[in-house]
Formats: C-alpha cells, structure tokens, sequence
C-alpha cells in the first residue's frame, strides 16, 4: 500500500481551476429551452388567480406552467410542490415556471407573471409551537433515548449546569446553485443534476413519473457543493423535467441564488436545553439533552442534535430527547454535520461552564469522563484513541499555559481567550459496487456511481486501484456521477470513502488476478506456465516472483489480447453494529482576539487532531478538515438566516447578507490526524472525515471567547451586538 | 429585468440630453449597484445611458488647494492615489473597507455616493412593505428586521442606513460634489447631497433628475497626520457597517484645534455630528474628551429593539476611532 495515504493531487484539479471540469449547467445540449421558477411571496395559503397572459405574450415564450396547466405526476407527493395543487406551505414555494429560448427571455418573462393569494395565517412563531411539539426520528434513530436515570443523577449531582443553548436557520448555500437539464426521449428522461446521489435522484423521479427506474438516466459529472442541499430531491430538477416533457424541449433550470432560501432545504432552527450534573471532583453524574429544532408543516425533518450526546461521555444516567415544532417554511433538511454541529455546540459550552463552576481545567474535565466504551450500548469501539488527540493537540495548541481566570490574557487592549472542545462524527458506510476495466488500448477505467462534490473521490479512487492493480495512476480514469455505472450510495454523511474505496479495491484485486492468469495462460507471454499466483505487477510490469528477467508490461499483454480484462465488486457494509459502534473523535482548540470596546472577535488560530482511521490521501485530507473548520468558524460567528417575522420570508436571502466566512476571518489553521487504521468498519480502514471538522469548532470558538470576554453568549452567532 | 434602451454618451452634454429626453432613464457607470437593482425588478429604468467614456476620471490638485476626484474614477484608483493617500489617508482607509476589490475596481466615485439602500425590504421585490420602492406601503422593516437599521434621523416611513463608507470619510472632510445639469454647474456640499427619509423615502439625495455628477472636490485638509476610519461589522471583509467612525484630529501638542467626526450605518445619510466635533474643539486629546463627544454625537439616537445595541457600539467606535486618529490608544 504505497499509494495510499500519499498527497496525491487531486486528478480532477487543472479540470477544476481551468473550467474545464464540466458542472450540471455547463452542459449544451442542442435545441434547449430555458426556465425561470416564479415563487411565492406568502408563508401559508392558496394562489387564487395568476395573470400570465403578458408572460405567454412576451417574445420567445414557450410556456407557462402553472397549478392550472401542469402536467399531473402520478406520483408526486406534497413535500415536493411541484405546482400539483394550488396550496402554499412556505415564502419562496414555485408558483410558476417560465419557459422561454432564452434564459433572459425566462426572466423577463417571469417577472410579468401576476400571482393572487388567499393568504392564511401562517405559523411562524418557533416558541410558540413548543407546546403542540412532537417526536420524531432521524435516519431511522428515534429522537428519544437514554439509560440509567437521569432525574437521580441531577438530585445526585453537587455541581449542576442548566442552560439553554439556541441556534438560527442556516442555509447550505453551495457556489453552484441546484441545476438540472431534463431532455425526454419518449418517455426516456436523461437528466443532468447537481446531485449528492445519482442513484436516488433516478428512483425518486421515476416514481414521480410513473415510468421504470431504468427508463431514467441521471448525470452527475462534478458537483459544486452540496452540503446536504443536494441529497433530497427538491422542486427545481422535477420542474425541469415536467417543463420538458410539456414543451417537448430539452429544459435547463438553474436556481437563482435567492430561491436557494426555501424550496432547497436548510438546517433547522434550534432551541437546546443543557442539563449536567456532576460530583465536586468533575464525575459527570448526569446529562440531560433536550431539543426543540423546526420542520416544516408538509414533511418531518428532525435535527439530531443530542445524538453525539449519546456517545461523547462516560455518564450512568443520561437522557435525549428531541421534539419537532412545524412552522410555515421549507423543509429543512441534513446540512455541514447535521445534528452533530448544533448538538456539539450546546454540550460543548456547557462542558465548558461546568469546568468554570468546578474551577476545572476543561480539558482535564474531558478526560475524567473519558469513555472508553460506547457508553449508551455498552459495545467497544471499533477503535477509538481521543485521549491521543486530546494530547497532541494541547500539546501543539500551548494548552498548559492557559490562564483559567476570563479576561487574564491580554495583549496590550486586545483580549486573548483560548478554548477547546470534543468533536466527534459518526462513521458509517453503505452498500456500493464497482467495475475495474483493464482495456486493450492500455488505460484502465474504474468506474462508480458515486459524486465528486468537491470530496476528491476521483482521487482516492485512482490511488486506490492504482495501488491495488500495481498500475502507474496516470494510466487511470475514473467514471463517476451517472446511473449507468455500478451503483454506489449518496455523497453525504462523510460516508463516501469508507463505501466506496473498499469496492474499488476489491473489484481492483480481480481484475489484478484476471490478468495475472492471462499473462499465466498465454502462450506469446514471457510469463507463460508461471503459475498466477507466482506473478507479480509493479508500476505495469509483470513480473514472475524470483525470476526477475521474466518480464512484460501489461499494455503488451492486453494489445495483444484485444479485448478488456475486468474486476466486479458489490460490497455491503459487513460491521456488526450489534457488538461494535463506529464513531470518528478530534479535539479542538481555538484561540480569538478581541477589541473589548469594539467586540468584533477574530480567530486566530485552530489547532485539531483527529482519530478517523485511515488516511487516504493526505493532502486531500488536509483540505476536508480545514474546511470543516472554516465551516465551523462560520456556525460560531456568521451564519444566520433571518427571518420577516410577520410574513416568514426570509430577509437575507443573498450571499452579501447571509455571511460565511471571507479570508480575512481565517487565520492559521493546524490540522492532523492519527492515522490509525479501523479495518472492522471497512476493509480500507477509513472511517470518512468530511463533516467532524464543523463538530466541536464552534463550541471551542465560543469557549474561547467566554475566556477573552467573560462574556457566554449561549445564541449562535456571536455577533458584536451580543458582546457589548 | 425589464427591456430597456441603451445609449452610450461620449461627452458632459451628451450624457445630459440623453438623461432629459427619456422618462425614468439611469446613468449606468460601474454599474455594481443598479444592475444588481434591475435583476431584482427594483429600478425599471426605461434608459440606461452609459457615461463610462465620459472624460471625468482624472484626480487632480485644485489650484489654491485641494483635490478634485473625478466622478467616474474608479474607487480602487481613487483610494491608492498618492495624493489621496497622503492628503486623505481617511478617505483611502475609508474606500478600502467597503465591498471587495472587484467591486471597487469597477465602482466609481460617483456611483458609490448614489448607491441605493441594503435593506432588504427595498432589495427584494417579494417584500410587500417599503415606503422608498413603493409609495405608500409601509415600513417592513419598523416591525421586521431591523437589526442594521438606523438610530438617527430615521422617519415613521423609513429607516434604512446609506450603505457607504465612502461617503461616511467625505463628510467628515466637508466635501463638495460639483453637479452640471440643463442649468449649468453647481456645487452642493456634502452634508446637503443626501437627504433624511422624511416624508419622501424615495428620494434619497437632492441631486436632480438631469443632473450628473463631475467630481467631488475636497478641501485642502489639516487632518491628514490624525484620522482614522474604523468600521464595525459582523465579518472581517465584504461587509456593510454595522457602524463606522470617521475621525479626525488636527492636534497641536496634545490638544486638539479642532475635529471632524462622521458615522456610517446609522442614519440615511452619512452623519457628521457637529455637536460632536464642538464639544472635542480646545479640549485635551484624551479618553474623557473622547467619551464626552460620543455621548454628544448620539445624544438623539432612537433606537428600535433590534438596533438599541448600536446605540452602545457607536460610541464605543467613536472613541476608538478618535484613540486611533490621535495614536494616543
């Protein structure tokens, strides 16, 4: 295993930078139409009337479509609201699609379209719900669990932390924008789509359309962000394909940076409350984690927040519970961590407080309930080393010359806090299939159903069977992004390498051993009658073991064959998750800086260290893990959806008002990883990274503006009106 | 966006026909604020006349002082001129904390004192309630959001902030924008360039409908040595104030002769406080004096509930910014 785990460039990197790596919009597909969605301007009620005799009129318009005229879809369902009914459920639902041959024809167009409303009292009031709230569940976990009792722990308890810890609507906001081309071939679809799972977006729409899964073709070549946007199907690639089919065009749609607001999900609003007991010494006795997060009145959606509360600590009673307030806005849905972020924030600041009334360094709180064991099922875990993390990040942090006392590190006028905190992420993966095809013409095609959302799954994949064939990776391509390739599961819940890298690796062993006997069987090879398994490839050649001047290249092999040699592999996720749990762990420590009398807090140095089994690439790595943290910086000081409280819709629905982070607010970011393998998750040893370097970061943030301040500002984000 | 004519004008009175024989036709120049307008269907300008060629671009040195920066220089050559650096170092600092750089080589001097409000109630079509875009239809923002809103000089039917910094600098340092319409040239200073929402939100300065701006002519300035711009917002970089200070000192020892003080983000028009810059005159440069000027320079403020804090913040800026311009921090 030479290749693995080496900084391998990202093989899809020059496509990238120089635009030639072709995104879902980018596609010219001849005779193309293009459509412009009309949205709703109320939260709740029915569109009574539209006036679109100016829009039909409007040059190049081909069609309107609108509850009136829309095709029926035989399976279409109400969280989708693709103008089958007249009913508004949220700001910013389609109302109408504008098709035109041009998208500037669309626009203008769209904008002619008069809509009417019989608007209805909408509910938007988030605390206001808490009482008719209700359970729910999250990828088939249900929202409410414990053990011991958690009521006796806190009466136990000599130290206690009560908070509440509150969270704003966030929205994913991916550069590229959701997109799909639609192109209908009787009732063929072939669908280009900014998609985090082909796979699912085929059987999704087919459903919809009444027509055979494999009558539908989705395309999915690069995707610019996802976040979670894009693993649901939402409204715009069904409108595509509705908007072809009824102008008998191939159809483009590309969402509009504001109607990314609503009609795409987002991540839910939340309302947590923190209870922690613990003795005088620190031993937690009890935590009690209860949540209020939103979803929206036409589907479920329950932000799992308190889920990592269930593996973090070594606590005998412990309690999680999760509630659903439905209000008048788009379905929310999995974003950067989901749960995982929010929930790691509120426990990780009240970890942080309990520290403070226990006059306890936090970190030294941390590894006195340190918990070795799963400690809801009592089951081991696959590997897990945080304690490792914990030191060599404090090590490498400067974390022993931390001054406990808030405000006692100053540098002239400016305020220094340093602060840390537990991230965690639960490692998972899914069924997935792959195809190794050694050709003639001496490249080799490896091939998955799987989506490059800016992950470098092109990458690891070519490192992967490049390692395993003993073939140069430059001789590699991989296929990906479409239905017609073996299936492979979403890109999404830092899921992707732990799924499909083993799958490559195995269909990559068999094609390995397919031509090795080749090379064994024929009778023009220097090799020939040297038993497969004597053989051996490195860099292309194969050699026979031992006999080192029996030699050839496996293109000569191949060329001479003319025909391909190939691998199979579909794999299913082989864990007992009965006797094991699998979970990834870091620690986190962040030191701001702030101006008391102008309050705007800088970061400017995060230090992680990550236990998340094997490394597979570590430079690609690198860049997972400093994004998750700028992600995180972005959870702790910027990111914020406000809303119009009387009318629900959403009041900063650009990318100049809705802020993530620039430049200029990332300052010097250390990451490393331990890099221990964990083969009982998968047989590469990886357990994914992609998302745990949001967990814990804004809590640390947080943590370390309370040291700089003395201020615990306990609802993200901590703008500077919240400091003064 | 709407259909619309485009002519491009070479000359001054070129450009002012242009602007006269149309109904509700625009000067386009960088364009990073009104195209952005027309996307959203807020300004549906019949005409857009292009004046990017019209010879006003130059910064030059006014004969018996001062500087003249010409209305279509761009905001990044006005910011890095040497004589603006040196002669204006508060202007520079001001024009390089707004937008980014793309932004500011494409904005011009001009364009950015015109620019339109960010409150997304005027932004967003999709809104109902806005006095500025629509006569008469309410305030969204009184009963919405209103966190970035302003605290001075706002109006039961408007109270959204100007959005410049730039403007925020050229107040504290008296400028005069020269304007040519039908009539001829005239000078407006600065202070009257912008208007209070009042009764007549829509109108956001008191230049006329045909006249186009030439330049905005500076003072010869005895500010240079102490100034500082110091702007607070919610990110780093690429972000509109939540408040900024504009703050000049000409010291002699340790005290000060006189000051020029402005603030960005709290009012519809950049807010030079005059009381302020009174109460700093002949006092010691220091933290009371300061303290003492904020408190006269917010005196009127009327905060609603979600912008009280601003109330608080821009005294703090204020006396920062006067710490920073005086290096006695």
């Amino acid at each position: 295993m030479t290749l693995i785990g080496a900084p391998l460039t990202r093989v899809d990197g020059r496509a990238k930078v120089t635009g030639t790596a072709k995104y879902t919009a980018e596609f010219e597909i001849p005779q193309v139409a293009y459509a412009v969605m009309v949205t709703s301007t109320i939260a709740s009620g029915q569109v009574s009337g539209m006036d679109t005799a100016a829009a039909e009129r409007a040059p190049g318009v081909l069609a309107v479509l609108t509850p009136r005229n829309v095709l029926k879809l035989p399976g279409a369902e109400r969280r989708i609201t693709v103008l089958q009914d007249a009913n508004v459920y949220y700001q910013n639902q389609p109302v109408a699609v504008v098709v035109a041959e041009t998208l500037e024809q669309a626009q203008h167009a769209a904008q002619l379209v008069r809509v009417r409303y019989d608007a209805k009292l909408a509910n938007l009031d988030f605390e206001a719900g808490f009482p008719a709230s209700y359970p729910g569940e999250h990828n088939g976990e249900p929202g409410d669990a414990g053990w011991g009792d958690v009521n006796a722990g806190l009466a136990q308890a000599e130290v206690k932390v009560e908070e509440v810890y509150t969270t704003p609507i966030h929205h994913h906001n991916p550069m590229e924008m959701h997109a799909a081309i639609a192109q209908w071939d009787g009732d063929k679809l072939t669908l280009h789509d900014a998609t985090q799972s082909v796979t699912q977006r085929r059987s999704y729409v087919a459903k919809m359309f009444g027509i055979p899964e494999d009558n539908v073709r989705v395309i999915a070549l690069f995707v610019g962000g996802g976040f979670g946007s894009k693993g649901q199907t939402w409204a715009p690639v069904v409108l595509a394909a509705l908007a072809a089919k009824q102008v008998k065009r191939p159809v483009k749609l590309v969402t509009e940076r504001p109607q990314m607001f609503g009609m795409v999900g987002a991540r839910p609003r939340t309302h947590q409350k923190l209870s922690l007991g613990a003795t005088r010494d620190g031993k937690l006795t009890a935590i009690k984690h209860e949540v209020h997060a939103h979803t929206s009145v036409i589907e479920d959606y329950l932000e799992s927040s308190a889920f990592a509360t269930r593996v973090m600590y070594d606590c005998a009673n412990v309690q999680t519970v999760h509630r659903l307030v439905p209000l008048n806005l788009g379905t929310p849905t999995y974003d950067r961590a989901p749960g995982v972020a929010t929930g790691t924030y509120a426990l990780e600041v009240a970890m942080d407080e309990l520290a403070y009334k226990l006059k306890m360094d936090p970190l030294e709180l941390r590894l006195k309930n340190y918990a070795e064991i799963d400690p809801g099922t009592k089951n081991p875990f696959t590997e897990k080393s945080l304690n490792e993390c914990y030191k060599r990040a404090s090590e490498k942090f400067g974390w022993a010359r931390r001054q406990a006392e808030p405000g006692s590190m100053r540098e002239g006028d400016t305020l220094v806090g340093w602060g840390m905190a537990t991230e965690t992420y639960p490692a998972r993966r899914l069924p997935c299939s792959a195809l190794v095809r050694l050709q003639p013409d001496g490249r080799v095609v490896v091939a998955s159903g799987t989506q490059e959302i800016g992950n470098g799954i092109y990458t690891v994949m070519t490192q992967v069977a490049a390692d395993a064939l003993g073939i140069p990776p430059e001789l590699i391509d991989v296929k990906i992004g479409d239905t017609t390739l073996p299936p492979a599961p979403i890109s999404a819940g830092s899921m992707s390498t732990a799924s499909v890298t083993p799958a490559v690796h195995d269909a990559a062993m068999q094609a390995r051993n397919n031509l090795l006997a080749l090379a064994s069987g024929d009778a023009q090879s220097p090799l020939h009658g040297i038993a497969a398994d004597q053989l051996d490839i490195n860099g292309g050649n194969i050699s026979a073991k031992g006999s080192p001047g029996k030699t050839e290249n496996f293109r000569a092999l191949l060329a001479r064959h003319g025909q391909p040699v190939e691998g199979h592999a579909s794999l299913k996720p082989d864990l007992d998750t009965k006797k094991f749990s699998s979970h990834s762990f870091g620690a986190v420590f962040a030191e701001v800086a702030i101006d008391p009398l102008i309050a705007m807090p800088r970061v400017r140095r995060v230090t992680a260290v990550y236990d998340v089994g094997r490394i597979m690439n570590a430079k690609t790595a690198q860049s997972q893990f400093i994004g998750g943290i700028v992600w995180g910086v972005s959870l702790a000081l910027f990111e914020d959806t406000q809303m119009d409280p009387p009318t629900g819709r959403f009041y900063n629905s650009n990318l100049a008002e809705y802020h993530v982070p620039t430049n200029l607010d990332i300052g010097e970011i250390d990451v490393s990883a331990l890099d221990i393998p964990d083969p009982k998750l998968d047989s590469m040893g990886a357990r994914g990274i992609g998302e745990i370097g949001i967990t814990g970061t804004g809590a640390a943030i947080a943590n370390a503006i309370f040291h700089a301040t003395g201020k615990r500002v306990r609802d993200l984000p901590i703008t500077p009106d919240k400091l003064i | 966006m709407n259909a619309f004519e485009y002519k491009r004008a070479e000359q001054e009175q070129m450009a002012i026909d242009s602007i006269v024989d149309a109904k509700d036709a625009k000067f386009l120049a960088g364009g990073t604020n009104l195209i952005d307008l027309m996307k959203n269907g807020v300004q549906t300008p019949s005409r857009l006349v292009d004046i990017n060629r019209v010879p006003l671009d130059k910064i030059e040195v006014i004969p018996g002082g001062g500087l003249r920066l010409g209305a279509l220089a761009r905001n990044s050559d006005t910011a890095n001129h040497p004589l603006v650096r040196t002669h204006y170092p508060l202007l520079s600092q001001a024009i390089l904390s707004g937008a980014s750089p793309q932004l500011r080589n494409l904005a011009t001097n001009g364009g950015n004192l015109l620019q339109r409000t960010r409150c997304q109630y005027f932004m967003d079509t999709g809104f109902s309630k806005c006095n500025k875009r629509v006569r008469g239809s309410g305030c969204g923002a009184r009963e919405g959001v209103h966190r970035k809103h302003a605290i001075l000089g706002a109006s039961e039917q408007c109270i959204a902030v100007h959005p410049s910094d730039m403007a925020v600098a050229l107040a504290a340092l008296g400028a005069r924008v020269r304007v040519r319409g039908q009539k001829g040239v005239r000078t407006i200073a600065i202070a009257d360039f912008h208007r209070l929402p009042g009764t007549t939100p829509q109108v956001d300065t008191n230049l006329q409908p045909d006249e186009l701006i030439l330049s905005i002519d500076l003072p010869a300035s005895p500010y240079a040595a102490h100034s500082h711009y110091l702007k607070i917002r919610d990110r780093a970089s690429y972000d509109f104030a939540l408040v900024s200070a504009a703050a000049a000192l000409d010291l002699q020892g340790g005290t000060i002769r006189s000051a020029r003080l402005a603030l960005g983000g709290v009012a519809h028009k950049p807010w030079r406080s005059e009381k302020a810059e009174a109460v700093l005159a002949g006092k010691p440069a220091n933290r009371a004096a300061f303290e003492a000027a904020a408190t006269a320079a917010l005196a009127g403020a009327q905060p609603l509930k979600e912008n009280a804090y601003k109330v608080e913040l821009a005294k703090r800026a204020i006396v920062r910014a006067l710490e920073l311009a005086g290096g006695a921090a």
